[in-house]
């Protein structure tokens, strides 16, 4: 089965930001469209218009899963509405077999006032199923949702998360050829949420889905390619789905963080350094993966601290804090001082995978009874490293293997 | 398997496909239209205590001012064929029967904005959705006014059997217009604003209060209102009264369907523009 169920040529879609012209273009576009113009323009842009999406191309075929990921505003969302047909392309051709399916803000027209049993009726006919199949359904659709005993209560009492669990499990019930997602699971708790992906997983081989978010953990569990787009372009396509994802955190620049605490202490200066790279010299510094890091801290006490100790954790792109150092105290004892103290923390062999990394450095204060935060400078530096790992973990372990013969 | 094509190109250009897709859309969207309607009527009065009374509560009001002025004197009518209070009621419960065929096609879209915008579902089904609660609401209003005319002693008679036609057609013409009126309607709201102007200007001019004018340029300008052949023919069918307006009747129903065909053709064509366009 590697027939392509979604064929993109070309295509572009153009918007305008000013409320008054865009309402013009669209009387312009209306009369145009009616005359049935051979050339309508839409391939250069009007005053104040840009583009949304543009040529971009790509195919996915049965038991292929799409991602489209980039920052807000990016082209995502359009290149969702032009393949469900909403809105037409500007230039380009889109090319769709078989049925469609949508997960586009799910339990979209679900009328507040009616119950839940009632909305499955309308959205499922929306949908385009039949009352028949509906009746035949129904059973399996208040079962997924899980929401059996609010069945009957109007859906205006609903959480969001049971709109969303009713949306979804109305919305999956037909196997369609191709699938639409657009962030739909950000509401579901955990439970949902893994059975969402379940029930995707059932529908993947026969299915081809193009899946928006911003969600990188669900992106690598569900896609098999990726484009990521920025300003409606696609700036790099590719099966490489890890690799993908750490260019898409390379769209957001990581700024140093907020000093919070007293004015007890603060840091001077922090900088890094691995062999004979120095991050004061460097915009960016680059450790390859297994060599040394060296934390350089400079701490000023301008009032004595009692047991002071210093924490550094480590966050990955996705902001997961997957690494911590707390045994500053067993080195280092500056008990009721002031002034400046320069540390450093040196890390022998860096195991971390290709990606940014950032450091947060915390002081805490110690009496006998509690212990309270001096200060806390969120990703105060961070580094980045290179590595021939692209997998989706932050650590990324190279252990000595053996083959034992005989078994245990 | 099916092939779904989106192109740039307008549909214009293809009309044999157009108009093949419009036919299959149709038949679509009959189980849609249907749905929609039970969830509309269903919710409309279920956070009301008075219910389906609002339904009447408007137009009788109109009427009963209008019985009142003319009653008191205050406004000199001429002479009806069934008794003015009677004719004043009828008239504006057809009317707003009309009004709000008229209004649907713009309400209804944008009541369903946000479905449009995420939804692929035949267009189609917002509109006959419309047709059909206006049908049913319009249905209501009938059965008061039979029963009124009836506890007075004003029998329709065999001519009751048009009367699914005229009342059709009633609708369908608030249809035609609404909808011609809609894709424009989306994009400025001065549309909304001006039906509400031009109608209540409108309504003057139809035999909805006033009767037809004996003679002089108001006698003409009622005759010229085509308007004044739908409710005359509905009036006259309800009341077993004879009725001299069918050809015009038959006349204005042909241009109806007409412009219906033509307004459902833009609203199809100028839709993906609209969503484009519209706040969601």
């Amino acid at each position: 089965m590697s027939e392509s169920l979604i064929i993109v040529d070309h295509v572009s879609k153009k918007f305008c930001l000013d409320l008054k012209l865009s309402l013009w273009y669209g009387m312009k576009d209306m009369t145009s469209e009616m005359l049935g113009k051979k050339n309508l323009g839409h391939d250069t842009l009007r005053e104040k218009e840009f583009w949304a999406v543009k040529d971009l191309s790509f195919e996915v075929k049965r038991g292929e899963c799409l991602g489209l990921i980039g920052k807000n505003g990016a082209g995502k969302s359009t290149m969702l509405k032009m393949l469900n047909g909403l809105i037409k392309p500007d230039t380009g051709r889109i090319e769709m077999h078989g049925s469609i399916g949508a997960l586009i803000e799910l339990g979209a027209g679900f009328n507040p006032i009616l119950t839940g049993r009632e909305n499955i009726y309308n959205n499922a006919s929306i949908l385009g199923f039949s009352r028949d199949e509906t009746n035949r359904r129904l059973a399996g659709i208040i079962d997924f949702s899980e929401i059996s005993e609010f069945i009957d209560t109007p859906v205006q009492y609903y959480s969001s998360g049971m709109r969303v669990r009713l949306g979804f499990s109305i919305a999956t019930q037909f196997n369609p050829d191709v699938l639409l997602i657009d962030e739909v699971l950000a509401v579901g708790d955990m439970g949902f949420i893994l059975k969402c992906f379940n029930k995707m997983d059932e529908l993947f081989p026969n299915t081809a889905i193009i899946f928006v978010s911003h969600n990188m953990p669900q992106v690598s569990r569900l896609c098999t390619d990726l484009i990521v787009m920025a300003k409606g372009e696609s700036v790099w396509q590719s099966h490489e789905v890890s690799q993908g994802i750490s260019l898409y955190y390379d769209l957001f620049e990581l700024k140093p963080g907020n000093f919070v605490g007293s004015e007890k202490a603060t840091i001077e200066a922090i900088y890094l350094t691995s062999r004979d790279k120095d991050s004061r010299t460097e915009r960016s510094l680059e450790i390859s993966h297994g060599d040394e890091l060296n934390v350089h801290i400079r701490i000023r006490l301008d009032e004595p601290i009692s047991s002071p100790r210093l924490g550094l954790m480590f966050y990955d792109k996705e902001q997961r804090n997957f690494g911590e150092v707390f045994n500053f105290g067993d080195f280092i004892s500056i008990e009721k001082a002031v002034g400046c103290y320069t540390f450093i923390a040196h890390f022998p062999e860096i195991q971390m995978g290709q990606g940014v990394f950032s450091i947060t450095v915390a002081m805490t204060e110690s009496s006998s009874y509690n212990s309270k935060i001096v200060f806390r400078m969120q990703s105060a530096i961070s580094f980045r490293v290179i590595s021939t790992h692209h997998g989706w973990a932050p650590m990324q372990f190279t252990p000595v293997w053996s083959h034992v013969e005989g078994g245990f | 398997m099916k092939v779904t094509v989106y192109i740039p190109e307008s549909s214009m250009r293809s009309p044999r496909k157009m108009v093949r897709e419009m036919l299959v859309d149709l038949g679509s969207s009959l189980g849609i239209a249907r749905q929609l309607t039970l969830r509309d009527i269903r919710s409309q009065y279920r956070q009301s205590v008075l219910g389906i009374l609002w339904a009447f509560i408007m137009p009788v009001a109109n009427s009963v001012t209008w019985i009142f002025l003319s009653m008191s004197g205050i406004v000199k009518l001429a002479s009806t064929a069934i008794p003015y209070p009677l004719y004043a009621l009828s008239g504006t419960l057809l009317w707003s029967v009309f009004i709000e065929s008229l209004n649907s096609p713009l309400n209804q879209t944008n009541a369903a904005k946000s479905m449009l915008s995420k939804i692929n579902f035949p267009r189609e089904a917002i509109i006959l959705s419309g047709v059909y609660q206006s049908l049913f609401n319009g249905f209501i209003k009938v059965i008061l006014i039979v029963v009124v005319f009836m506890i007075v002693g004003i029998y329709p008679g065999w001519s009751i059997l048009f009367f699914p036609f005229a009342f059709l057609s009633l609708v369908l013409t608030g249809t035609a217009i609404g909808l011609m009126l809609t894709p424009v309607g989306l994009l400025y709201t001065d549309i909304g604003r001006f039906i509400q102007v031009a109608m209540q200007f409108l309504m003057y001019l139809t035999p909805i209060v006033f009767p037809i004018p004996q003679s002089g340029w108001g006698k003409m300008l009622f005759n010229l209102n085509p308007l004044t052949q739908l409710f005359m023919v509905c009036r006259d069918v309800l009341s077993g009264v004879a009725t001299n307006y069918l050809t015009g009747f038959f006349i204005v129903n042909a241009v109806v369907l007409l412009l219906l065909f033509i307004s459902w053709i833009i609203y199809r064509a100028v839709m993906p523009i609209i969503i484009e366009r519209m706040n969601t």
